[in-house]
């Protein structure tokens, strides 16, 4: 598969910042001042760490592993490298900031909010994505995003970390073998 | 027959179609169960205690041998999964091998079943059923005769890894009968798969198999020598039948010479533990002391057993639907 460069650690870390900012107003409009956050595995945990820390959020972050909730495990089977869930603080009531890295179809959001409901009712729910590149293929919209590339629809775009953090777009071709499936984003 | 059960078990790219014995599954493979039973412990602690992985499903437990312990918690692991459960107590009198258990299987096939989880007193039972099963049918083997039991033994290798973190370095002791237990056989083919340094067995002459130095074990015929040192001690159920056949002079004796006590537990390792996949016989196989005492993790195992029962369920699963796409 080919790939190229498109952001460095650097760049990503500033878009990151940007999102920081975003969603403090964000926040703040809603009257919300202590939310729950909570990261996808695996490149949205990243993201959730680096934001956690920059807003300085009183709970511990959480980790959802949304294996057991894709929609497409009868098309691929059983995803080989899933990790358990980590939700420290019951999420009852609670306003809960959701972090991805990439938003593509939807389909990764859907899963991550059934898992979510299966743990307990939150209070609210905001979604922040480093980025949003479109496609979308449920009606599920981010409330915070870090950028939004222009890409053709055969293109795809990914987060490499966690050390260096990086954006690479490759193509979709030769996909579907069980080593390089790529998550539906 | 081993040679066709490991290639009945996984397909071309070695995903596992059904769970019938450990002979022949790498230890890649052992690796990936015991993973993806770690991400399935937390569901217990959940407020809705269920993934929605095998909704729509139907899991069809076949037990023609009684048990209530692993049909309960396949029955529980698969509901877990979201699946459906048909529990079908088929008892051994009313059906013979052969023609009328094909018959059963052809019945249930017709219902739309997804998966046979199979029990019998006959070893092979559950490969017969594999070999004959429509393709996008899978099946568990729950314990057939003296052959494997695949999925207890995955537990044991749960229990071992949450406690002791690796195997290599390992040194485990599987205690009692030997000779008829499907549960020691499945356990030395996974202790040695993952590594573990060394697997002792400890057992009276009659109660050994004639080729028990060809399964890569040790054999000790005394309790205190045997246990000396050991990380894991796994202690077999006595079923009391076997004292009918002459095999053991009573009970008594047996736990005079096999028996776990707190003397013989402070012989190993400090940092012991002590499993029995259960029923416990107390005053038989160990003291009740040792049962319920702080080195014991035998009710562990009967929770991680829900954990990696939707393990090897899930992913059985879902390699028969990739299967039935192609």
């Amino acid at each position: 598969m080919q790939t190229k460069k498109f952001m460095d650690a650097e760049a990503v870390e500033s878009l990151v910042d940007v999102m920081a900012g975003k969603l403090w107003s964000d926040l703040n409009d809603r009257a919300i001042s202590a939310p729950l956050m909570v990261g996808i595995r695996t490149g949205g945990v990243w993201i959730a760490e680096m934001l956690h820390q920059e807003l300085g959020l009183p709970d511990p972050l959480g980790t959802l592993d949304i294996s057991f909730y894709r929609d497409d495990y009868t098309r691929i089977g059983m995803n080989p490298e899933v990790h358990p869930s980590d939700l420290p603080v019951p999420l009852d009531d609670r306003h809960i900031v959701l972090v991805d890295d990439v938003l593509h179809t939807g389909r990764t959001i859907r899963a991550a909010l059934n898992e979510i409901f299966d743990y307990g009712r939150p209070a609210s729910i905001l979604l922040a994505t480093l980025v949003d590149r479109g496609g979308r293929e449920l009606p599920i919209q981010p409330d915070v995003v870090g950028l939004r590339p222009s890409l053709d629809p055969a293109q795809h775009i990914t987060l490499t970390g966690p050390d260096p953090l990086g954006l690479v777009i490759g193509n979709h071709a030769n996909r579907r073998s069980r080593n390089e499936e790529e998550p539906e984003t | 027959m081993s040679q066709a059960g490991a290639n009945l078990q996984l397909d071309g790219s070695g995903r596992l179609l059904h769970f019938l014995t450990i002979e022949g599954l790498p230890r890649e493979m052992l690796t990936e169960i015991l993973d993806t039973a770690e991400g399935f412990t937390g569901v217990s602690e959940r407020t809705v205690k269920k993934v929605p992985l095998c909704r729509g499903k139907i899991v069809a437990n076949l037990f023609f041998e009684n048990s209530t312990r692993t049909r309960t918690t396949f029955e529980l692991a698969a509901k877990r999964l979201s699946a459906d459960v048909l529990n079908l107590n088929i008892s051994a009198s009313a059906t013979s091998k052969g023609e009328t258990l094909l018959d059963t299987l052809r019945n249930l096939e017709a219902m739309h079943v997804d998966m046979f989880v199979v029990r019998h007193a006959s070893s092979g039972t559950a490969h017969f059923i594999a070999q004959h099963a429509d393709p996008g049918v899978g099946v568990m083997n729950a314990g057939d005769g003296r052959h494997a039991h695949p999925t207890q033994a995955m537990l044991d290798m749960f229990t071992i890894r949450r406690h002791k973190g690796e195997f290599a370095g390992l040194r485990v002791a599987i205690v009692g009968d030997i000779l008829h237990s499907r549960v020691a056989r499945s356990q030395i083919l996974a202790l040695n798969t993952l590594g573990v340094s060394e697997v002792r067995v400890i057992a009276p002459r009659t109660l050994l198999p004639a080729d028990t130095r060809s399964l890569g074990v040790h054999v000790y015929h005394d309790m205190q020598e045997g246990v000396r040192g050991v990380d894991v001690i796994i202690m077999l159920r006595l079923q009391r039948e076997r004292m009918q056949g002459a095999l053991l002079p009573s009970e008594h004796e047996y736990f005079r010479l096999f028996g776990l006590t707190e003397e013989r537990l402070a012989l190993a390792d400090p940092q012991v533990i002590v499993m029995h996949p259960g029923p416990i016989n107390r005053g038989v196989e160990m003291d009740t002391q040792v049962a319920d005492g702080g080195k014991s993790v035998i009710l562990q195992q009967v929770s991680y057993g829900i954990a990696v029962r939707m393990a090897v369920i899930s992913m059985v699963i879902g390699s028969q639907n990739l299967r039935t796409q192609r």
